[in-house]
């Protein structure tokens, strides 16, 4: 039972005025071409409700001053990557010791997007090339991952680093779609990006680059933010904020739940 | 149907973890223990986060205990006194075993030293067990009589100082290893989520020779009281209580309780003794075959609060 969120929102060029009062976009751009690229969703923030499973967002977005023929024959890409909150992230490896498998080495990595859902026009690699991706930081692979503290001699580097990737992936925190953007007409296109089930919650980031023959010609990203609602939200803050009253009536409720299971069941 | 645990921050199906609850429910009225040895076990099983399996195992084990322990109160089968000698130690511990387990945490160390308590505790509270009920299903079969308390019989344990009367347990002991057993108990219980019961029944029935009839009541009295200071410190370091998926553990669990209460009635002790062994020693070969077989995985990663 998959809950897919369809957020629409077609943001053609007369409706730009009023999209920038809704989020604060950043905008990268390379002056060598004309051609612009904006994008838009229908919220700036995605609710997490008690059965929350997943869910799909729609973005929409238009290439404004595209060269007509260029566009027929689909020099132009887009990428699109939802990325999450950035964290310090450890990875840990095991080791047999004395018969049993426990954690042995461990590197740490500076902030990186605790998840990445991306979704281009093409396969990354038919796009750009890799020193190009990788200076943006676009793809699963090129997210750069910048150990902080000791990493021994360093020759188990770059295994820490897949291992890290293929967990994310395997656990649905990273994605990748790499037919996930189409052009629904001319200058137009919609691409869906996946949000798993245990995304994390907090600021998330909608990038969209564009490319024209492989080169580079501009990047804009709007914030997304992703929030527990209602009750789970309240339990949240309550746990944190007021942890020893939190402590307390989670104990209150485990003595009522008992008394009560003693009092109903009871036969003597 | 899924649900979104707000604290464990993942979504989990909503029927596994009530039958998950029902299962050690109706387990742990039959053989008259808490359930969080098997609870805890459960929940790293289906993936939720270590840390948060054993402070909601240790919540869980509060609403399990209260229930029991008021079925002992009204049959007079608790004795009160003895019950808080063993708290003083129990506090102590818990307050011991939740720096332990914070600094297990920090190190990355907490999931395998869980799981290690885990095996070596099931492992021998369960080999005694299976290997005493063994001996007097067979003494039964030869129908000799069966008797687990030897009375004028005594060890070590009763020539140590500062004895205190126990009316209800018609005992004159030393309040020294009371006090010990409490505090190993409670390290226990933060490190491990568990009530400890499996462990205390038999060393006070063994150890410290105290009535069986009393026994059960008393460590249940003990261990509300410990595991709910358990879950307010859980929740006050760690914030790693989760009271939502506590609560379904806890409803589903005093229900499927009182069906194995009934099934437990209609089987002799021995028996029961023996079964409950062979759980026991079920769930510690399990977790010793993840300690030993070469995971699927050999890497971990964690970002955040509770990634591993």
């Amino acid at each position: 039972m998959r809950y897919a969120a369809f957020l629409f929102g077609v943001f053609l060029l007369a409706a730009l005025p009023a999209a920038a009062q809704l989020v604060d976009p950043t905008v990268t751009i390379n002056d060598k071409f004309s051609e612009r690229i904006d994008i838009g969703i229908s919220t700036n923030e995605i609710a997490i409700t008690s059965d929350f499973s997943g869910a799909d967002i729609t973005v929409f977005g238009a290439i404004d001053g595209a060269d007509e023929l260029l566009l027929a024959t689909f020099a132009y890409d887009v990428v699109v990557a939802l990325e999450g909150p950035r964290k310090p992230t450890t990875v840990r490896r095991k080791e047999r010791v004395a018969g049993i498998w426990i954690n042995r080495h461990s590197i740490q990595f500076g902030p990186i997007p605790a998840s990445y859902s991306m979704s281009s026009t093409r396969p990354l690699a038919d796009i750009a090339n890799l020193m190009e991706l990788a200076s943006r930081d676009i793809g699963i692979n090129n997210i750069r991952l910048v150990p902080t503290g000791s990493i021994g001699d360093g020759s188990r580097l770059t295994e820490f680093r897949d291992a890290l990737r293929r967990i994310k992936q395997v656990g649905g925190l990273y994605q990748r779609d790499p037919t996930g953007v189409q052009f629904i007409s001319k200058a137009l296109f919609r691409a869906t990006v996946r949000l798993p089930a245990n995304i994390p919650v907090g600021q998330h980031t909608v990038r969209a680059v564009l490319y024209k023959n492989s080169q580079f010609v501009m990047e804009k990203e709007i914030p997304l933010r992703v929030v527990k609602t209602g009750l789970e939200q309240f339990i949240y803050n309550f746990a944190h904020v007021y942890s020893l009253a939190y402590g307390i009536v989670a104990v209150l409720l485990a003595t009522l739940t008992g008394w009560l299971g003693s009092v109903i069941f009871r036969k003597d | 149907m899924t649900i979104y645990l707000p604290i464990a921050e993942l979504s989990v199906n909503i029927f596994v973890i009530l039958g998950m609850g029902a299962a050690v429910g109706f387990l742990s009225g039959m053989f008259g223990v808490g359930g969080g040895f098997l609870i805890t076990p459960l929940l790293i099983f289906y993936n939720i986060p270590p840390a948060v399996a054993v402070a909601t195992g240790a919540n869980q084990v509060v609403a399990s205990s209260v229930s029991g322990a008021l079925a002992h109160f009204r049959r007079g089968t608790l004795d009160i006194k003895l019950g808080l000698v063993l708290l003083v130690g129990g506090l102590a511990g818990a307050t011991v075993g939740i720096q332990i387990f914070s600094m297990l945490r920090r190190l990355g160390q907490l999931d395998l030293i869980i799981s290690l308590l885990y095996v070596v505790f099931l492992g021998s509270v369960g080999g005694l067990m299976l290997w005493e009920s063994v001996n007097s299903l067979r003494r039964a079969a030869n129908n000799k009589p069966v008797s687990l308390r030897k009375p004028g019989q005594h060890n070590w344990v009763h020539r140590l100082p500062f004895k205190m009367r126990f009316k209800r347990s018609k005992l004159y002991l030393s309040v020294i290893p009371v006090i010990l057993l409490g505090f190993a108990i409670g390290i226990l219980t933060s490190v491990m989520g568990v009530g400890g019961g499996f462990i205390m029944v038999p060393a006070m029935i063994y150890l410290l020779r105290i009535p069986t009839s009393v026994v059960i009541g008393t460590s249940l009295f003990q261990i509300i009281f410990v595991t709910a200071f358990t879950t307010v410190v859980q929740a006050t370091t760690n914030y790693s209580v989760d009271i939502v998926l506590a609560w379904l553990l806890m409803v589903a669990g005093v229900i499927g309780a009182q069906y194995g209460v009934r099934v437990g009635q209609k089987m002799r002790g021995e028996q029961l003794r023996a079964g409950l062994a062979l759980l026991v020693l079920a769930v510690g070969i399990r977790l010793g075959f993840g300690l030993v077989l070469p995971p699927d995985e050999i890497y971990s990663v964690v970002s955040g609060s509770f990634g591993f």
